[in-house]
């Protein structure tokens, strides 16, 4: 009886294509990177409720891998800002995002971190939080739909795997 | 032996604060010894705002006060101009009105109850009670289009008539809601470890409840029957059978058993509402541009945080001279310090939890 | 609809307690009593102690902006056992806004008016901790004032 131990060429060739990959390193800590964001549990107001429902069972943030809402910020990748911003409470929101360590990200959810929203005009009110930390993605809505936050985050993943996205195209679309 | 006092800090951010709060604690070993709120962190100055956008423009603002509610505050601050006003609404948009403030009420007490059980440590009852309140949601979305902020009561009725199919997805929702409130029941009520951490802690009573002006379950809970629904009926909520359940000791337990039942009975309302629900118009005839005449009203309603107050002077022109809004949540939450008083750090949060803050309606 | 609380009083006891030369603009819907700031404290511990009114409830204190003529204070009241409500104002000056406070009768009150200091500039004697509450403590100015020009937009 034969024992064949040895493999044939075009064998080696499948095994290998079904199962070895080569890449860079940079992509892979990237895909890495983007496929478990740890976000800070920063809702301010109205927008926080729709995160909260995009966390739970019905939309499900599990599935991307970006369930885990870590209270502090030294744990965490992401800040997503959802709701107003006022004056007093923007102290505040720059130690969070100074004390997130590297690398972070930040997501305005909702009209009011976007632009300061509906109250705009108000003498207390922050208008946008890029007036205070660098946005990577804008979420506008008020309040967006847990789908929208959903959306969001896979702009923000697909910002992570590749940077030069928003780099060429500006508003990243 | 010689001991300190030393002071901790919890907020404004915090998992379990409700928003953006911030309570100073001083503690002894694990006893608070004071535990000061301080608050504004979300001032937005919606009043202020108010006094420079018409009357109409204001109703968005109403949504995102105590935006658990939102139905609720926009029927309060609507009926406030409806009575500078004097106009009379419609019997349909009365009555839709109602089934969606109840509604929203059921919505908010879900949340109530998630948060104040996740609080404890029972994070699966959270995703029960929010997954249940995506019901409710999905109504909202039938009706008007938004999940949460809904801008769908207006001065004079409401903005669009109910699709068809809605009042046959509202009674299976009813339907199904009476299976839901059986499980929180056999979850919860039952649940020995929540009664450790709830029975018995942070006891008001009545007369120290009227005295702060305390309003909602917080009040009931501690026996006192004031609900502006029975005392005080606007609307047609005269028309409608429904029981205030009410505590007994005034403990964490009897606020979180009152919500409960308040739940209940909202579902009650609904229920009838939709049986006598008439058919008709859904918005008065109010002119194009709504301009009350010279005075000032107060109306309040009962809200899921308890009595909500809109004081709106008018100077005869279209926008309003004056809006302010009597915010249940403000007032109750100053009873958190004499209530933490005493008891362990751990026992803060469900307190925080029973007296159901929400910041957008405590910072305004 | 809950009744009048001020129905129980004639109108010469009405009068003892109200200050008739006040004069407010605009007329109200809401029963209302007018009294000056130094009987203030007076008028409220008889209309919550006495049996046939018995305000109990301070549901809400606030303040308007009329102008020269001052601040008005308005103070929402009920009664649970008679199921009745009112409303008393204050008027104070503008260079002098000062009332007194209500929290010995109503503890209540406390941040209720800690708000309206901190909004509109009402000062409460002998409030025990009158501080800003929703604003910053180093915040200049009382933006709900008429005269408080809100920050246009950047």
């Amino acid at each position: 009886m034969e024992v064949k131990d040895t493999l044939s060429s075009s064998q080696v060739k499948d095994l290998l294509k079904n199962n070895v990959i080569v890449t860079s390193f940079d992509t892979m800590v990237r895909w890495a990177r983007s496929n478990s964001l740890w976000p800070l549990s920063s809702g301010l107001a109205c927008c926080a409720i729709e995160m909260m429902a995009a966390g739970a069972s019905r939309f499900d943030l599990a599935r991307f891998g970006y369930e885990v809402f870590r209270p502090s910020p030294r744990q965490a990748d992401i800040i997503i800002v959802a709701g107003t911003l006022t004056w007093k409470m923007a102290p505040a929101i720059k130690r969070l995002y100074e004390q997130m360590p590297e690398p972070k990200w930040v997501i305005a959810m909702g009209g009011c971190a976007c632009t300061g929203g509906p109250f705009r005009d108000s003498y207390a009110v922050v208008q946008g939080v890029d007036k205070i930390l660098p946005v990577d993605v804008y979420i506008p809505g008020c309040p967006p739909r847990p789908d929208a936050l959903i959306d969001g985050l896979l702009q923000l993943k697909a910002k992570i795997q590749n940077p030069e996205i928003a780099k060429e195209n500006g508003n990243g679309k | 032996m010689r001991t300190q006092t030393y002071e901790l800090n919890m907020g404004p951010q915090h998992p379990s604060t409700h928003g953006v709060l911030r309570v100073l604690l001083e503690l002894d070993g694990e006893t608070v010894v004071k535990a000061q709120p301080v608050v504004g962190y979300l001032h937005r100055g919606i009043e202020k705002i108010c006094e420079a956008k018409s009357y109409p423009q204001m109703l968005p603002y109403a949504d995102r006060l105590d935006y658990l509610h939102s139905m609720g505050n926009a029927l309060g601050l609507c009926q406030a101009v409806e009575k500078l006003m004097g106009t009379e609404i419609p019997e349909r948009a009365e009555y839709i009105r109602v089934i969606m403030a109840e509604l929203s009420r059921i919505a908010s007490h879900q949340i109530f109850l998630g948060s104040l059980v996740g609080e404890c440590g029972a994070l699966t009852g959270f995703v029960f009670a929010i997954r249940d309140r995506e019901r409710i949601l999905d109504l909202f979305d039938m009706v008007c289009g938004a999940r949460m902020t809904f801008h769908y009561i207006r001065i004079g009725g409401v903005v669009q008539d109910l699709p068809e199919g809605w009042v046959e997805a509202c009674h299976k929702f009813l339907d199904d809601f009476e299976g839901m409130m059986h499980t929180y029941r056999r979850l919860l009520v039952g649940n020995e470890i929540l009664q450790a951490r709830l029975k018995g802690i942070a006891i008001l009573t009545p007369e120290r409840a009227l005295a702060m002006s305390a309003s909602g379950g917080v009040l009931r809970a501690s026996g006192v029957n004031y609900d502006v629904r029975k005392a005080d009926p606007y609307g047609i909520y005269d028309r409608f059978d429904f029981d205030i359940p009410l505590g007994t000791v005034g403990d964490s337990w009897d606020r979180m058993l009152v919500r409960l039942g308040e739940m209940e009975q909202a579902a009650r309302i609904v229920r009838q509402a939709l049986n006598e629900l008439p058919e008709g118009p859904v918005m008065a005839k109010v002119p194009k541009l709504i301009k009350p005449p010279a005075g000032a009203v107060y109306h309040h309603v009962e809200n899921s945080k308890g009595d909500l107050g809109y004081y709106l002077v008018s100077d005869g022109s279209a926008k309003p001279y004056r809006l302010h809004v009597r915010r249940p949540a403000f007032i109750n939450l100053q009873l958190l310090d004499e209530l933490c008083r005493g008891y362990l750090l751990a026992d803060v949060v469900p307190v925080l939890g029973t007296l159901d803050p929400v910041l957008g309606e405590v910072d305004c | 609809m809950a009744n009048n609380l001020f129905a129980v009083l004639d109108q010469q006891q009405l009068e003892s307690l109200s200050d008739a030369e006040a004069q407010l603009e605009g007329e109200g819907t809401v029963a209302c009593l007018i009294v000056p700031g130094s009987r203030l404290v007076e008028v409220m511990k008889l209309l919550q102690g006495n049996q046939a009114l018995a305000a109990d409830y301070l549901a809400d204190v606030t303040a308007v902006d009329r102008g020269d003529s001052g601040f008005e204070v308005v103070y929402q009241l009920f009664s649970l056992a008679n199921n009745a409500r009112g409303t008393v104002k204050t008027l104070v000056a503008r260079d002098n806004p000062k009332v007194p406070t209500v929290t010995s009768i109503w503890p209540g009150a406390d941040w209720m008016e800690r708000e309206v200091f901190d909004l509109m500039g009402v000062e409460f004697t002998g409030h025990p901790c009158l501080k800003r509450i929703l604003l910053n403590e180093d915040f200049v100015g009382h933006p709900l004032r008429k005269d408080f020009r809100m920050q246009p937009p950047e």
